[in-house]
């Protein structure tokens, strides 16, 4: 991992991935939503609205995975200092809180023919929510003021105290039994007929490359702001 | 209830927030990387 730590050598491994990994993001994910579309039966309970799942399951998930990006980006920039991480963190804010908040409108648009409402206060639902509170928090804390150093130092912290929220998340189900409904997929195996599931993987690798895609963009803009300020601030030193 | 206008709606804001956020990365990303490039060149 320190091998990263260079953003030089962190710069020649993300400028080739960068288009790789996005054009295999955006083919993967078209040929998964596409088949969830057109392929796969409709589900003898929830009829057609079962297809809402090939974008609400992959959004989720990336909201969840962000935070737990961010939430290992602040243990690296804490533990090693490591300098990238921070770059890192800030980069997966913004992505992390879109599919949040896109997991959160997709699963009202699907809980309102499925189950007859908008909005619940639920525990996933609710648990959901403020997980996009957290983003926000994080965008406003990372983006600092004067003090770059200080504002990364206490955007680590909180994005370490934040992941307190994902295992509620994820247990959220189980612990609170009101509308949303327990796991379908778990290390024991699916209750989702393979006739519907098999898309779902495919537009969660799809979402995911996307996903880093746009975190390893948003790296090398941050790595190119801070090269013409640092040059800035040389320039009117000299 | 008609289901297709939830799936459509579900489908429609995800493409186009996917889309929407991927594009502005990259168009950041071009531009600061643009104005490192030009800050390098000059004196």
């Amino acid at each position: 991992m320190h091998g990263f730590a260079n953003p030089a050598r962190f710069l020649r491994i993300a400028r080739p991935l960068t288009p790789w990994l996005t054009l295999s993001g955006l083919v993967v994910t078209t040929a998964a939503l596409l088949a969830g579309l057109f392929v796969t039966p409709p589900d003898y309970l929830q009829g057609e609205t079962v297809r809402i799942m090939y974008v609400h399951v992959p959004t989720a998930w990336l909201g969840m995975a962000g935070w737990a990006g961010i939430a290992a980006a602040g243990a690296a920039q804490l533990i090693w200092r490591h300098p990238l991480a921070i770059v890192a963190g800030r980069a997966m804010a913004a992505p992390g809180a879109l599919f949040t908040a896109l997991a959160l409108a997709t699963g009202s648009i699907w809980g309102r023919p499925t189950w007859g409402t908008w909005w619940q206060w639920d525990g996933r639902l609710t648990s959901m929510l403020l997980l996009l509170f957290l983003y926000l928090g994080y965008i406003a804390l990372a983006q600092g003021g004067e003090d770059r150093d200080r504002a990364g130092r206490i955007a680590a912290v909180f994005g370490l105290a934040g992941a307190i929220n994902l295992p509620v998340i994820h247990y959220s189900v189980l612990w609170w039994r009101t509308l949303h409904q327990g796991p379908s997929i778990t290390l024991r195996g699916s209750t989702i007929d393979p006739a519907i599931l098999w898309p779902l993987p495919l537009a969660l690798l799809g979402f995911s490359l996307i996903f880093a895609g746009i975190v390893l963009m948003r790296m090398r803009a941050d790595i190119a702001r801070t090269r013409v300020e640092a040059r800035l601030r040389r320039l009117a030193q000299s | 209830m008609n289901p297709w206008p939830f799936v459509i709606a579900a489908y429609g804001i995800v493409i186009v927030g996917t889309l929407a956020l991927l594009l502005a990365s990259w168009l950041g990303m071009r531009s600061a990387e643009a104005a490192a490039d030009a800050s390098r060149s000059e004196p």
